[in-house]
């Protein structure tokens, strides 16, 4: 094998890599850089890539605003109850469906019902209907039940399934094993990896949740933190703004507050960043079948 | 093979209850948070009024609908959600090739992997998120308004154009997904057989004809799968993004379907009108899905369940 040497296509390639590494940064840099600025070389638009008069007001005010950390709390708790929930879920249903009809006799029917439910839905206003026939506007539960069954990551999870071999369940049966314990004992040892993937996409589903909060819950005390972080940005989205003419509309972008709106996305994107090293070991098992995720 | 069958026969003797009970939590759920509100689509052919209820509004047959196909709102936002989102398909598609080919090409590992991590975040970034970001990129005084006047371009108040909002939209979805949507590229280049490569470089291929040639053509069956696995979306446009960026000044341009149903069903509380657009959405919706799943299975032998 000959040693090749740096060539420039080579560097034509690195230097559009490098581009669209960089391209995915600015937004973030430039939302960090703000977030230190303060408020006045901000909304001249000083700040570019690094803060400018460097400050740490923004994060301070932030530790004073008590619903930006009830919010947290809020989404916290929907994470570790929604998630536990999904998991579950995923699991209880996974395993049933992933045996063949010769086993499960039932199975394909079971199975056109989770599929009809992927492919075709109500819709907005019969969703939000439900949600107030059952008594659960303005509650917690309006957040991690209607989403409880996560149907792609029960696909994924039903895929792996799938590929384990019969032969271990055969030889549990004959030892007197029942499905109970095949499923505890022999399939979710196997599965850490799906299930590690499908536990993060839904980790990161329900932090970034914000529309469901919006719709279902009005007491600001349950307010999850993504769909408080809207309203603050929504004032671009009032219908007032109709009315106004677009100089009216800039002045009152200008006087929001950008650094500390900056701030706030800052520290709701930490988890997230927690999570990301994890989250791109198993990117690829995820993505394969969940590319048809709508 | 008759060990097969003995099995088999093991199976059915054997008990199916512990199944239908590991099932029985879900099914509820997906009944009453599923299959129960499909009911409710009942509205769109009723004149729904809430305190008369379901049983107690007047049905009015397909009339909803014929008064949706002649108000011209609703067709502009039909076109606004297909040139969207064919918009955003094509081209986040097209990036996502062009990313994966010159990635395929780095021989520097490290690099490689740094510049992987990075376009991969913002895919797991909500668009509340990003829409704080947008609105600093693109505001007056933005980083996007001092480049364009570099130029010597007047600032532009992107946001509110609405001969900027639509590309602001494709654009940021490009952005966001083309290094996710990369990931299947990639996956499918490492299948590519290398002696293919090293058989081209002995009949003197240089490194444009070796990608236009094997690479390419390597992929091939996994852009025609995603590609009709993503037809099932055009209807769609992506509800997150333009609900977060939008205004009631780039309506004409940004408005799509999920957005109308919103305003329509929840804000005008206009139940019957907004599941009638819902409905209409649903209905087409799942005929690509349905269309495209069979087409994915037949052409590329991809079965998604």
């Amino acid at each position: 094998m000959k040693k090749k040497k740096y060539k420039l296509s080579d560097i034509l390639i690195y230097l559009f890599l490098l581009f669209c590494g960089v391209i995915c940064l600015v937004p973030i840099l430039n939302t960090i850089a703000i977030s230190f600025s303060d408020r006045t070389s901000a909304a001249m638009g000083m700040v570019k890539l690094w803060p400018v008069n460097f400050t740490l007001a923004s994060y301070q005010n932030m530790l004073e605003e008590t619903q930006f950390w009830t919010s947290f709390g809020v989404s916290l708790k929907r994470v570790i109850i929604g998630v536990s929930l999904n998991m579950v879920l995923s699991i209880l249903m996974a395993y049933p469906l992933s045996k063949a009809p010769s086993q499960f006799r039932s199975k394909k029917i079971y199975m056109w019902i989770v599929v009809f439910t992927m492919l075709f839905s109500g819709g907005l206003v019969p969703d939000f209907m439900i949600i107030n026939k059952l008594h659960t506007m303005d509650t917690f539960w309006a957040l991690v039940l209607p989403g409880a069954v996560p149907v792609f990551n029960i696909i994924i999870l039903m895929n792996f399934f799938k590929a384990i071999p019969r032969s271990l369940e055969e030889s549990a049966y004959v030892d007197g094993a029942g499905p109970w314990m095949v499923l505890g004992k022999i399939f979710l040892p196997l599965s850490k990896a799906p299930l590690a993937t499908i536990g993060l996409f839904a980790v990161v589903s329900h932090w970034n949740s914000y529309f469901d909060g919006k719709i279902y819950i009005n007491s600001m005390n349950k307010l999850p933190l993504q769909t408080y972080i809207q309203s603050l940005s929504s004032s671009l989205n009032t219908d007032m703004m109709a009315s106004m003419t677009a100089e009216e509309v800039q002045e009152m972008l200008a006087v929001s507050s950008l650094t500390f709106n900056s701030a706030k996305v800052i520290v709701s994107m930490v988890p997230i960043l927690l999570l990301y090293p994890f989250l791109q070991r198993y990117f690829v098992t995820g993505m394969v079948v969940g590319a048809v995720k709508e | 093979m008759a060990n097969h069958k003995k099995n088999g026969a093991a199976h059915s003797s054997r008990s199916q209850v512990p199944y239908h009970l590991m099932l029985a939590p879900g099914m509820l759920f997906l009944l009453f948070f599923h299959i129960v509100p499909m009911g409710g689509l009942i509205m769109a052919f009723q004149n729904y009024i809430p305190i008369k209820g379901f049983l107690g509004s007047d049905f009015v047959g397909l009339k909803n609908f014929q008064r949706l196909f002649r108000l011209p709102t609703f067709w502009n936002v039909l076109k606004n959600t297909v040139i969207i989102s064919v918009s955003k398909l094509v081209l986040v598609t097209l990036a996502a090739i062009l990313f994966a080919l010159l990635l395929n090409e780095c021989r520097n590992l490290k690099f490689k992997r740094i510049i992987q991590t990075t376009v991969y975040l913002p895919h797991f970034l909500s668009w509340v998120i990003l829409t704080v970001m947008f609105s600093n990129l693109f505001s007056y005084t933005g980083i996007m308004n001092q480049l364009t006047g570099l130029f010597g371009r007047e600032p532009e108040m992107f946001m509110i154009s609405n001969q900027w909002f639509r590309k602001i939209l494709i654009g940021g979805e490009v952005w966001k997904e083309f290094g996710y949507s990369a990931i299947v590229y990639v996956a499918a280049m490492t299948g590519i057989d290398p002696t293919l490569y090293e058989a081209a470089g002995m009949d003197g291929a240089n490194r444009l004809k070796k990608i236009l040639h094997i690479t390419l053509p390597g992929i091939v069956p996994t852009i025609v799968l995603m590609t009709t696995l993503n037809m099932g979306k055009i209807l769609s446009g992506g509800f997150d993004q333009v609900f977060n960026l939008y205004s009631p000044l780039v309506y004409q341009t940004g408005d799509i379907i999920d957005t109308y149903v919103y305003r329509m069903g929840l804000v005008d509380l206009q139940y019957s009108n907004g599941t009638a657009v819902g409905l209409f959405k649903s209905l087409i919706s799942f005929i690509l899905l349905a269309a495209s799943y069979k087409l994915a299975d037949k052409f590329v032998g991809y079965r998604v369940f």
